[in-house]
């Protein structure tokens, strides 16, 4: 008999192991647990001083330290968690010896203020240049930094940890990362070039520079206090996205090798699709079109028509401009079904993971598909008029999920889109 | 000459180069430099550290609005510049069907930091400035707002996006050398599969960065005082950072030919490993175990290196090749520099330009390692092993 195949011929790919960390907690039953009470993991920022800051809260990862302390080495640290719950939980290969490749969503990695710092003290003067840190940065003393602030660093610590099959791929597509992370996977299993595949998305770098990075950009809520309530996707008084952080991780298969191993299927990554949007650095096209390309060849790649679909997870970042567009887009994608479709952002409640932001969000849709219960939109008070989706607010729904669309989006005109099922379609 | 392709496997050609670089811009003034013999350093500008500066190029040729030009740091503006070349090269220049519907693959690193904001607030440190808000006040008013976007990995393949058109899918990989080795091989593999049919690959880095330096002294990489070939740097180790953009357009060979495109040569292979460097010779061995992989059955041949000129991994690489020495070797790093993420597409982009132009380039080399090679070469293997992680290792050939 032929291997199981989707309408497409190509292998079916399943998911058969998944872990998460947020600002909520770690692991998937302490996230579900809160995320569907409405609990929200954004806080007041501890880890540095806030002096001077507009936005000071965000979804910082506090019960996870590391040390020396760095965002690159959080950021590795919550990957390693989230992967050693999806892989006990796919019981996959051996130990330290996982069967195929790693897809790794990461931020980008460069040298951090505290390890800057410590190298200009080294220098033993007032006034000077990088010419003069040059002068002291070699011999030895800082060879860990080289390392530590390497790209593929993160990368190649998961690969020997976990054993992953050849040469790991890092990347970043922004905040749509974490999607692309499981585009990638699910495309090797479907060339046939591998029957399982590792996809991470991972991100630790709420750090001074990073906040301000995006605090220059206008994109962050100012909304401090209470910072609970500053993340309001699809309400009228939202006002920017919380950094946050966190990581989710998936074990992919192909169907036929889950099943013959045994192994329980979470559900099935139905289709992927992406679309490039060449209109600005930071904002979308006014018309909408490669958003609503992203989603149209998502559900071309499923298979599936926009009726089929019974929940989005929606990026939902809570930017003024992300959720009026994102409203935009998905109502000329989904017509008259649209009212039908519950909508739900899982960022205002663990923030906007940035990088890992896809992968968590691909864990929280299988979870929905699990426990036929869509976690909610907490702040969800003044709904923005202009915005009408069915949104879940405040309170978790019982409901019948079949199919969820994941969506991301980030600056550099990343657009991507996930289809999750709980089974084959 | 090769292993038999999985059934259904599509030809995928090289349709498109676009080089800029220490040498020049453009595949022939590339070509004249590289049959002068021609290097391109400087001592001076970070003495005692040598680079290769990038070549005096008019962005405004690929990159016409200044605003553009503007929002981007060096590296991107390198890296939009060379992929317009390649797009130029390919015949695709402003086909709005089909680039809207072209896949991308960037390998990336990030762009260059304020150096002056930096040295300010260190300098200002030191002088014991340090309340709990410094850091965050100092960035808050000085840095440019737009900085990020210069400095954001994948904000090289928005840029190719937002002035080339280039907009099916954007992919960037990060991670050193490695992350184009894997871009290439992606590419490659989604087009024989029939997941894509056309993509653009490539790389930017500028090299001409103290921040840059900076983290490669961490690890003391450097080449410092005086200049010499990557084969002769065993008593002092280390590479000169180079300047430069490579791009290539892959094609499935159906689909070019049905848009009358010519090609440069066809990309047959790419297969990449992670070995474990804590045991000696494990270079070697990567190596060792990719070559077969290639499915060369010649025992002589043609092969374009990245080596850095780094140990110990330009030693394991010089022991991988005394096993194989019928083949005649080109190192690009003696001439280009060590240019990161652009090493593999750059070793891509010299064997196809090799092919297309019937010869190969003569060699670079007092040591003798690189030898005189007349003829038209058929394959040439391309060999890219980071400076301190990922091997990869490709075959191009010509289209018979």
């Amino acid at each position: 008999m032929s291997a199981p195949r989707d309408k497409l011929g190509r292998p079916i790919v399943v998911v058969t192991g998944m872990g998460v960390v947020t600002s909520l907690g770690a692991g998937k039953q302490d996230n579900w647990a809160k995320l569907t009470a409405g609990e929200s993991g954004i806080r007041t920022v501890t880890r540095f001083p806030i002096d001077g800051l507009k936005t000071t809260m965000a979804g910082t990862v506090d019960f996870v330290t590391v040390d020396p302390f760095s965002s690159t080495g959080l950021t590795e640290r919550l990957a390693e968690m989230a992967t050693g719950e999806a892989l006990e939980q796919a019981a996959i290969g051996a130990r330290a010896d996982f069967p195929g490749p790693l897809f790794l969503a990461v931020a980008p990695v460069e040298v951090e203020w505290p390890q800057r710092l410590e190298l200009g003290r080294a220098v033993g003067r007032t006034e000077f240049g990088y010419e003069d840190m040059l002068r002291v940065s070699g011999g030895g003393r800082f060879t860990a930094y080289h390392r530590r602030f390497m790209f593929g660093s993160i990368a190649s610590h998961l690969a020997e940890t976990f054993g992953t099959k050849g040469s790991p791929i890092s990347l970043s597509t922004a905040c749509a990362s974490g999607a692309t992370a499981i585009q990638l996977g699910v495309e090797a299993i479907r060339r046939g070039e591998a029957d399982a595949a590792l996809c991470v998305g991972t991100d630790g770098s709420v750090n001074p520079e990073a906040m301000v990075r995006f605090s220059l950009l206008s994109a962050l809520s100012t909304q401090n206090d209470p910072p609970q309530a500053a993340s309001r996707p699809f309400s009228k008084n939202r006002d920017g996205f919380v950094m946050a952080e966190g990581a989710g991780a998936m074990v992919l298969e192909s169907y036929e090798s889950a099943i013959a191993r045994g192994a329980k299927i979470l559900g099935v990554v139905a289709g992927c699709g992406e679309l490039t949007d060449s209109f600005h650095r930071t904002r979308s096209s006014p018309d909408g079109k490669p958003i609503i390309g992203c989603m149209r060849k998502t559900l071309a790649d499923a298979g599936l028509e926009p009726e089929q679909i019974d929940h989005i997870n929606a990026h939902g970042t809570a930017t003024p401009e992300n959720d009026k567009m994102e409203y935009n887009t998905t109502a000329v994608v989904f017509g008259e079904h649209l009212p039908k479709i519950p909508v739900s952002s899982n960022k205002s409640m663990v923030g906007h993971t940035i990088s890992a932001a896809g992968a968590v969000e691909a864990v929280f849709s299988l979870l929905t598909l699990e426990h036929q219960r869509i976690p909610p939109t907490i702040n969800y008070e003044i709904p923005d008029p202009a915005i009408l989706f069915d949104v879940v607010g405040n309170k978790a729904r019982d409901a019948k999920v079949t199919a969820v669309m994941s969506n991301s989006f980030g600056f550099g005109g990343q657009n991507a889109s996930l289809i999750l099922t709980r089974e084959p379609v | 000459m090769t292993e038999p392709k999985s059934a259904g496997a599509k030809e995928v050609w090289i349709t498109g180069i676009g080089i800029v670089s220490s040498l020049g811009e453009g595949l022939d003034a590339h070509w004249d430099a590289l049959s002068a013999g021609k290097i391109n350093i400087d001592e001076k500008r970070f003495a005692p550290y040598i680079v290769h500066p990038l070549a005096p190029v008019t962005f405004d040729a690929q990159i016409p609005k200044k605003g553009d030009q503007r929002q981007m740091e060096a590296w991107q503006r390198i890296g939009t510049y060379a992929a317009g070349l390649a797009l130029d090269s390919a015949g695709l220049k402003g086909n709005k069907e089909i680039l809207g519907r072209m896949d991308m693959i960037v390998a990336a690193g990030g762009g260059e930091r304020d150096i002056a904001v930096d040295a300010a607030i260190l300098s200002a440190d030191a002088r014991g400035n340090s309340s709990p808000g410094f850091l965050n006040e100092r960035l808050m008013n000085d840095l440019r707002p737009t900085l990020f976007l210069a400095q954001l990995s994948n904000l090289l393949a928005g840029n190719i996006a937002i002035v080339h058109g280039v907009c099916g899918t954007s992919r960037t990989f990060m991670g050193e050398e490695a992350a184009s080795i894997d871009a290439a091989r992606i590419a490659l593999a989604r087009i024989e599969a029939g997941q894509s049919d056309i993509a653009l690959v490539g790389a930017a880095h500028n090299g001409e960065r103290s921040d840059l330096l900076v983290l490669y002294e961490f690890g003391d990489f450097n080449l410092t005082e005086k200049f010499s070939p990557v084969w002769q740097r065993e008593d002092r180790s280390g590479f000169a950072l180079g300047s430069a953009g490579c791009f290539l357009v892959l094609e499935a060979r159906e689909h070019a030919e049905a848009r009358g495109a010519k090609p440069y040569a066809k990309l047959t292979k790419v297969v990449a490993d992670l070995a474990q460097r804590k045991q000696p010779g494990a270079v070697t061995k990567s190596l060792e175990a990719l070559w077969p992989k290639l499915g060369i059955v010649d025992d002589s041949g043609t092969l374009i290196t990245g080596a850095t000129g780094v140990e110990p991994v330009t030693s394991d690489e010089k022991a991988f090749l005394r096993q194989h020495p019928g083949f005649a070797v080109r190192a690009t790093g003696t001439i280009f520099g060590h240019t990161l993420e652009t090493q593999f597409p750059l070793g891509l982009a010299l064997a196809a330009l090799s092919i297309s132009r019937g010869a190969l380039f003569p060699p670079n080399d007092p040591t003798g390692l690189e030898v005189e090679k007349a003829g038209s070469p058929d394959q040439i293997v391309v060999v890219g092993a980071g400076h301190w992680q990922g091997e990869g290792m490709a075959l191009v050939e010509a289209i018979k």
